[in-house]
């Protein structure tokens, strides 16, 4: 693996992590919307695009599609998926910390499933 | 316990959505890139493709179900628990080797639907465990 390929697969994995967080706290910070019908639907994403951890969690997670281009570009495409498993993996670590949410046993044992399935359908 | 019941199917409606929207989205562009054929990395083969792919229906069509994907995706984030949400997304990795096999006639490889069959276990636990463990901004705003 070449230097390239780790710079873009650690790139993949926080920005992915920190993106999808931001974007979280954001969407919490927002509420819930009324109901979902059209109009509430879209008063709801009209408060949410105006939150600034919304928007920051959005461009990080387009920075981190220019890099799975960039890793896919330098021959590393089946990589970007085992990326995506290690992304799960260290969300949810990140998720307990910052967003306080209670992982609890069957969770963990639920995600680290997921993230050996991700990874053997990356490899197959 | 209601309104548990009723977050809980709120949620895997949710999801479903955002799971069938994300499959036939990507599929739709697959489609619809497949139709345009390969792309002539040159400046007059570059504005072709991007001619073909404005006016190809099909791939509008897989842009309007990702955006449909997106919008559900928000929504859900702003009840459900993130480490929830996830894990259930990632049956889009099963749907799609499915719908790869059923569409595309792929090869699947054994490796692939041991992977595919782990996913959708994974996904059935975390779907047991509870949608939301923290209060929601309004929540709090109103407890407080």
């Amino acid at each position: 693996m070449s230097g390239g390929t780790i710079i873009s697969l650690a790139v993949l994995i926080c920005g992915s992590t920190f993106g999808e967080i931001a974007m979280t706290y954001g969407m919490k910070a927002t509420g819930e919307p009324a109901r979902l019908r059209p109009k509430p639907l879209l008063i709801f994403l009209g408060r949410a695009v105006c939150k600034r951890m919304v928007l920051g969690g959005d461009s990080t997670d387009g920075t981190v599609v220019l890099c799975v281009i960039g890793t896919a570009v330098v021959g590393a495409g089946q990589l970007c998926d085992s990326g995506v498993g290690a992304e799960l993996r260290g969300g949810n670590t990140g998720r307990e910390i910052y967003l306080k949410e209670e992982v609890n046993a069957a969770r963990w044992a639920g995600v680290i499933l997921v993230c050996i399935g991700v990874a053997l359908v990356a490899a197959g | 316990m209601a309104s548990e019941k009723r977050l809980r199917i709120k949620t895997l409606v949710m999801v479903l959505a955002m799971v069938v929207c994300a499959n036939a989205g990507d599929l739709l562009l697959k489609r619809g890139m497949t139709d345009i054929g390969a792309v002539a990395i040159t400046a007059s083969g570059v504005s072709h493709a991007f001619w073909m792919t404005v006016t190809s229906p099909t791939i509008w069509a897989g842009i309007i179900l990702l955006i449909g994907f997106m919008v559900s995706y928000m929504t859900v984030l702003s009840w459900a628990d993130y480490s929830y949400v996830m894990p259930a997304e990632r049956l889009e990795y099963a749907i799609l080797t499915l719908l790869a096999v059923v569409f595309f006639h792929e090869n699947v490889t054994s490796k692939r639907w041991v992977g595919v069959l782990l996913i959708c276990l994974g996904v059935l636990l975390v779907g047991q465990t509870k949608p939301r463990t923290t209060e929601s901004a309004a929540l709090q705003k109103v407890t407080a």
